[in-house]
């Protein structure tokens, strides 16, 4: 009976720390959220239950607008990251050697050391009407007056797929290693050009790794304020940074609530609906990679 | 040499290096149609990287490769009609049973009715007519690997490759798909070439086998001929269990002689065909355990025939195994010496009892040292 006890007492205490995060840092936070989001403010210092701050979202056009236009640049800079990523990650578990996979993962590790405000000012650097591009390329002849790489949506997704890449190699990486190698040419052998490999065998089996790297990368774009701030400018129309403008610029704290509650619920459907047209489980994707 | 078509494979002179390692050196062989084709060989003797040259993953570095007379040098892996069974089956997990299946034929594109009708002719005849919708992990370790032979037999290869497919299965499993091999081969009628280490299975199940050492073949022969014609020393050690001496030879001519082992036991043995021995050589000596008579009691005095040899000893220790039983006994040289006895339950050979042992020179076969081996 007491050993049961003190096994409880164990458990309990083990899992104190993580119950705790859970519930102070996440379930606590959203549900002060909600509950604020839901306040209507009819006079100063007067407050009514309501949905209110969600039918202004509604009626205002801008604000689902840039909703739309955060969750489909977010899918965009997702698909790149995925497509540039995917490669990358079958070459450093599949065809480098054992020394060089080290030295590759290494390098596609080394921009994380860098603060994310570092690494756009370094963009910035190199982007701006006075940057090194535009004055390599006047220099060179190519062109004949400076250029302003800046403050274009292309600028944005190319400073977000770079920020994020490495959330899609890693798991990526690590589920293709898992992959017997006489799989793939199993799939040769029986008759299956590269194509037809890649198709049936190497993207099935990667499928776990590639949709949980999709789920964080795609949660992280959407989610950023810096990049997109930075690169995009003014006129970068991210939804973080409505959000950010209802907090701090209008003092406007319910609404703001309820576009960072918005944003939650946009991003989930997003990630539920591509969990079910890829046929994938949460459980599952997470599980294995 | 002209292409011959009733050959379904023919490899002359292959030959692969990585780097410095000379993986495979100069094989030539051909494998009649329809035949079952072992290749044995200690671990890390060259088989899979002669394997994967045949199904294309590797490139020769010297030599030339026929399927059905055609060179498949050049020839891409999924451009070659010959299949092969993966050591871990290389079963695709995300695909249940038939998908697994299909696979080749939707590769090669045939239509869906045609597919499905290949499919479940060929659960039939591996006899696993109903689990077509079942999921890989949801099958036994004999079904994977009956189930990864269909994969390429519905495919209809010219050879079927296996590389030890065996190797990762249970000792009783493994004794069950031996038999169970052997019959697939017989009802698909296709070449198979078979790779192993282990020489029970190439013994039971093939044709003809090759015995492979540090990558050249060192014969090739029906199991009999390998068992008990040997051409060298390798092969006699490898094949089969034998009890080895190495010597000197003493006196001898073409048909045989005495030779000396290094511990002073005299032993008759004949010539081995192949080879010729001369006076002073230093050569190998095998004799097989079932072929060295235990005499015990009265009989240890009775006079052995002129061209046996026999050697006196005290039994060591009893290696019981039912049918296969063995006695070690330690002679008067003080070397073990194994040697078959059957064992009835009462009245056997106990440890410390002295015995003879006895064996014919036609039983001793000597091979001379050419080289270390
Ligand atoms: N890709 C490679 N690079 C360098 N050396 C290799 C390579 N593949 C095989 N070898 C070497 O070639 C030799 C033969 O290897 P192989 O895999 O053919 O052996 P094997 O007979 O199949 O052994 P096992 O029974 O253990 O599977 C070995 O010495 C091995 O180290
Ligand atoms: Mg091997």
């Amino acid at each position: 009976m007491q050993q049961k006890d003190i096994k409880r007492l164990t458990m309990l205490l083990l899992f104190a720390p993580f119950a705790l995060w859970i519930l102070l840092l996440i379930l606590l936070p959203h549900i002060g959220m909600v509950i604020l989001s839901l306040r209507e403010k009819v006079a100063p210092r007067v407050y009514e239950f309501g949905f209110g701050n969600y039918i202004d979202f509604a009626m205002e056009p801008i604000y689902w607008n840039t909703l739309l236009r955060t969750g489909s640049m977010a899918l965009l800079v997702t698909a790149l990251a995925l497509l540039i990523g995917f490669p990358i990650a079958y070459y450093i578990a599949k065809v480098a050697g054992f020394r060089t996979r080290g030295a590759l993962f290494l390098l596609c590790l080394i921009p994380l050391w860098v603060s994310d405000l570092i690494r756009a000012f370094g963009w910035i650097l190199l982007l701006r009407e006075t940057g090194v591009i535009s004055t390599f390329l006047q220099w060179s002849g190519a062109i004949d007056g400076p250029i302003e790489f800046l403050y274009n949506d292309a600028t944005v997704v190319v400073g977000l797929v770079y920020t994020v890449i490495l959330f899609m190699i890693v798991p990526l990486v690590s589920t293709l290693d898992g992959m017997d190698n006489s799989m793939i040419e199993a799939g040769y052998n029986l008759g299956g050009n590269g194509f037809t490999v890649l198709r049936r065998i190497i993207v099935p089996y990667a499928m776990p790794g590639i949709v949980s790297g999709c789920i964080v990368v795609f949660m992280l774009t959407a989610g950023s304020y810096l990049t997109p701030i930075l690169l995009g400018g003014k006129n970068s129309s991210w939804f973080t940074e409505q959000i950010y403008d209802q907090f701090i610029t209008r003092f406007n704290w319910e609404s703001g609530a309820a576009f960072g509650f918005l944003l939650l619920a946009f991003t989930s459907l997003v990630i539920w609906l591509g969990l079910k047209l890829s046929g994938q489980t949460l459980a599952n994707t997470v599980a294995k990679s | 040499m002209t292409p011959n078509p009733t050959f379904d494979l023919e490899c002359n002179n292959i030959a692969k290096s990585f780097g410095k390692v000379r993986a495979v050196n100069d094989v030539s062989f051909t494998i009649p149609s329809g035949s079952f084709f072992s290749i044995l060989g200690p671990s890390g003797c060259g088989k899979t990287t002669l394997m994967r040259m045949i199904a294309g993953f590797e490139e020769p570095t010297g030599g030339d490769i026929k399927i059905k007379g055609k060179s498949v040098l050049g020839t891409p892996p999924n451009k070659r009609n010959v299949k092969m069974v993966f050591q871990h089956l290389a079963l695709f997990p995300m695909m249940n049973v038939y998908e697994n299946i299909a696979y080749g034929l939707r590769c090669s594109g045939h239509d869906k009715d045609e597919i499905k009708r290949k499919v479940h002719d060929v659960l039939e005849r591996i006899a696993l007519p109903d689990v077509a919708d079942r999921e890989i992990h949801q099958l036994s370790g004999g079904q994977k690997q009956r189930i990864a032979i269909a994969r390429c037999m519905v495919l209809d290869p010219d050879v079927l490759l296996l590389d030890e497919p065996l190797g990762a299965l249970d000792l009783k499993l493994r004794e069950a798909m031996k038999i169970e091999l052997k019959l697939l081969q017989h009802q698909f009628n296709t070449t198979f070439i078979y790779i192993t280490h282990d020489q029970s299975e190439a013994l039971v199940m093939s044709d003809h086998v090759a015995v492979m050492n540090k990558g050249d073949f060192e014969q090739i022969g029906t199991p009999q001929e390998l068992y008990h014609r040997p051409n060298t020393a390798f092969v006699a050690g490898f094949v089969g269990d034998s009890n080895r001496w190495t010597g000197r030879v003493k006196s001898g001519d073409a048909t045989g002689g005495m030779a000396e082992t290094d511990q002073g036991l005299p032993i008759k043995f004949t010539a081995n065909g192949q080879s010729q021995i001369s006076e002073g050589e230093t050569v190998d000596i095998f004799v097989r355990p079932e072929f060295i008579r235990t005499l015990r009691g009265a009989d240890r005095q009775s006079p052995v025939e002129p061209h046996e040899t026999s050697i006196d000893g005290v039994v060591d220790s009893l290696l019981f195994n039912g049918a296969n039983s063995r006695v070690l006994v330690r002679g008067s040289t003080g070397q073990l010496i194994e040697a078959d006895v059957t064992l009835t339950g009462s009245g056997d050979l106990t440890p410390g009892e002295d015995v003879r042992l006895a064996w014919s020179s036609e039983q001793a076969t000597c091979f001379a040292r050419h080289e270390a081996s």
